[in-house]
């Protein structure tokens, strides 16, 4: 086919708080709001990909944490209740997802043609992780699209960072390959948090906003360190600093998703719109959109 | 016992799985035989970072399937948990310090460490059971500390315990035919037989002792830590003296799983060798959150000990002593200081302020001798100042002082803190210094001046 196009890339993290602040139909536990700064910055993302038609969702969720290779869904339905193991009382949420399997499928093929270990899951019974619900939720709160999910495999703590960065960035590759050849619009989502120090108690009503801020100055350097490479268009920066930056601020980048993100993107040199950042039980939080369709044109 | 799926889903693709199968059979004949009436699970499997969390849902319900091995199949749970217990473990554990909480909720996510355990070694729920989580941030103390409440809210009941977790937890990172299954590396399994010798052995705290370096050895680092060996030792006393039969170790996608039995009943050799402190509450970092209540986390909000620590005394009286109003009261029969001609001999001065007795950058431990978190600057200080005020009252100054022996309780800890403070204060000054570490100190201080000054006429 040819002629697909990835129109945009997101960082999107999946705090479950957000689905609880927002009090959607589909979660059981309700709130008050809160986390405010962070919606808004979601607010302006939804705003911003009305903005260009796009026809599917690939997103990588480093809660599927996969030992043994690469794994992608591979049926073209799934539903439950997804409840978030740590935070139960916050997220207990009944979803209801397509998935482009075809395009699950070829991203698949082109990573194996890399060298890259990727399966198909096809266990019906398959509960989808939660990072995955809250990030398509929040990006789609329709479920309007179909999506590619890909499970984040943990080669960072099997070997280092480095080592992540290398199966990463074929992984982002080959991702771009398999949409550029299905002719398919696709918006691609690395769903996951900057610095990730939580607090270990969490407040009597959780949404409380006096308690929530970051945990200590390092990680709020950091944050701000890797969102000025973001909006700076300094992504190869920011995939040379990513060893220091996982490890110093145990930031959820461990899980791939971001250097992936990259990837897919061509390392791009454009600069980032930061939408939102805040933080969650004191981890850091960044809600960013590379919108490629603005800067490729010319290419597409 | 091991945390994969494969001996419960595909017991015969390997001889392996199929020999763990045995052994968690067999294991689950002991535990029957055993009399226990409750089994307690510690997962390494379900990570937590709120506390603790205790499963308290009577009846968890759920079709599972493993991230990873999702073409072994399903598991189908359905088990019954004894809420009740739960409950009062929470309450034992929040009495002990711990950040703690049960969890009820349909579908929640059973861990699959967990789901085996049940599923393999209670067949029928012949037993009440619980499962506990593994907090990701808990230290050994706080890992202690739970199995201490997991022991009061227990009041007598016969529990079997079982941690749920790999020895070696390296696996293969790609698929493998189940056939060719071994340990992941020969390192790893040099390691899991020297373990398992110890276990064997009935030496469990010694492997409880060497948790850290075997995590460090053997083990995938971030959340899957080698806390159950914590965990077990200390719902056993700490002791090296059990009886130890290993039932099975073998492979699983190369990780290393075995199924060990630990008898209670002394093997009549070993002996106990818990040589850290046997802490009872846990004072850890769990004040994160109050910390912007009380304005900051400024150890000085930490509670008076005034009211716990030795008896004041009133500073002894006699011609030449020298005391004052503005220092805090001697612990003893002692003046806060003596005149000899020109020379002043003052008592030993801590950081502890007078009228309130409070101690400016905390106490070092609590009532119950759990250490705390304090802030050696501050005390140090704190001794500066009080030694001013009973110079002051003998008419000298800082400048007067000639020399000085501290004492510190923790010279690793705190000799920077103090020796940053000295500079700025003392140091500018010049008096001769001596700095000893000695085991304690009266009260929970870290620091201790033992003074001498020459007045001016
Ligand atoms: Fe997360």
């Amino acid at each position: 086919m040819g002629g697909g196009r990835i129109v945009a890339g997101c960082l999107a993290p999946h705090p479950p708080h957000l689905v609880y602040a927002e009090n959607p139909p589909q979660n059981a536990p309700s709130s008050e709001g809160g986390w405010e700064q962070l919606r808004w910055g979601y607010d302006r993302l939804r705003a911003s990909l009305a903005e260009v038609e796009h026809d599917v969702l690939v997103l990588l969720s480093p809660h599927w944490q996969t030992y043994v290779g690469t794994h992608l869904l591979g049926l073209p339905h799934f539903e439950g209740l997804s409840v978030d193991p740590i935070f139960p009382n916050l997220f207990r949420y009944t979803y209801d997802m397509k998935v482009d399997v075809d395009l699950a499928a070829a991203i698949h093929d082109e990573a194996a043609a890399a060298g890259l270990d990727v399966h198909m899951m096809t266990n019906p019974e398959f509960r989808v992780d939660y990072g995955t619900i809250t990030t398509a939720h929040l990006t789609d709160p329709a479920w309007s699209k179909p999506l590619v999910v890909i499970s984040s495999n943990r080669s960072r703590h099997y070997y280092s960072v480095e080592v992540m960065q290398e199966m990463m960035a074929e992984l982002g590759k080959a991702t771009r390959r398999a949409i550029e050849a299905s002719g398919k619009r696709a918006v691609v989502l690395a769903s996951n948090s900057l610095s990730h120090r939580h607090f270990t108690a969490e407040p009597e009503v959780p949404e409380d906003m006096s308690h929530e801020h970051i945990t200590s100055h390092a990680m709020h350097l950091w944050d701000m360190r890797i969102i000025d490479h973001m909006v700076g268009g300094r992504a190869q920066r920011l995939l040379d600093e990513m060893p220091e930056f996982t490890e110093q601020a145990i930031a959820e980048t461990d899980g791939g998703g971001l250097t992936w993100l990259m990837h897919t993107l061509g390392v791009p040199s454009y600069p980032a719109v930061l939408h939102g950042y805040g933080t969650v039980i004191g981890t850091g939080n960044a809600v960013v959109e590379w919108p490629a369709w603005k800067h490729e044109e010319a290419v597409a | 016992m091991p945390v994969h799926p494969h001996p419960l889903l595909a017991p015969e693709a390997n001889e392996g799985y199929g020999r763990l199968r045995g052994a968690f059979e067999e294991a689950a004949k002991r535990i029957e035989e055993s009399g226990a009436d409750l089994l307690v699970i510690y997962s390494t499997t379900w990570p937590s970072i709120i506390g603790h969390q205790m499963q308290a849902d009577p009846n968890p319900v759920w079709n599972l399937v493993d991230h990873d091995f999702h073409d072994l199949g399903t598991m189908h749970y359905d088990f019954r948990i004894d809420a009740d217990f739960a409950h009062a473990w929470r309450d034992a554990a929040e009495k002990r310090g711990l950040s703690a909480r049960t969890v009820a909720y349909e579908g929640f996510p059973i861990d699959v460490g967990s789901v085996v355990a049940l599923s393999l070694l209670n067949p029928g729920n012949r037993l009440p059971a619980a499962i506990v989580s593994s907090n990701v941030y808990a230290n050994r103390a706080e890992t202690t500390v739970l199995a201490k409440a997991c022991m009061d809210a227990a009041k007598g009941r016969k529990i079997a315990v079982v941690a749920a977790m790999s020895l070696s937890n390296r696996m293969f990172t790609q698929r493998i035919d189940p056939k060719e299954d071994r340990i992941h590396s020969l390192k790893d399994d040099e390691w899991n037989r020297k373990i398992l010798e110890f276990l064997g052995d009935g030496r469990l705290e010694d492997v409880g002792q060497l948790s850290r370096t075997i995590h460090n050895q053997i083990r995938v680092q971030k959340v899957v830590a080698f806390k159950p060996m914590w965990f077990l030792s200390a719902m056993n006393d700490h002791r090296n003296d059990l009886t130890g039969e290993v039932l099975a170790y073998e492979a699983l996608h190369g990780a290393g799983g075995a199924v060990v039995h630990l008898d209670p009943a002394s093997n009549g050799k070993g002996d106990k060798e818990y040589d850290e402190e046997n802490v009872e509450v846990f004072g850890g970092d769990r004040g994160v959150l109050d910390a912007v209540d009380d304005g900051g986390d400024q150890p000085e909000h930490r509670p008076d000990v005034g009211h716990t620590g030795p008896a004041l005394w009133d500073p002894v009286e006699r011609d030449d002593a020298v005391n004052s109003e503005a220092a805090p009261k001697p612990v003893g029969a002692y003046p806060h200081a003596r005149r000899v001609g020109d020379m002043l001999y003052l008592s030993g001065v801590g950081p502890r302020q007078p009228g309130t007795n409070r101690i400016p950058g905390g106490p070092i431990h609590d009532e119950a001798g759990a250490p705390l978190d304090y802030d050696i600057r501050a005390q140090t200080h704190a001794v500066v100042a009080n030694v001013e005020r009973v110079l002051k009252e003998a008419g000298g100054r800082l400048e007067d002082i000639v020399d000085v022996t501290t004492f510190l309780v923790d010279m690793e800890r705190d000799f920077g803190g103090y020796n940053e403070v000295w500079a700025e204060t003392l140091g500018k000054v010049g008096p001769t210094r001596t700095t000893l570490a000695i085991r304690s100190l009266p009260t929970p201080i870290a620091v201790e001046m033992k003074v001498i000054a020459h007045l001016p006429q």
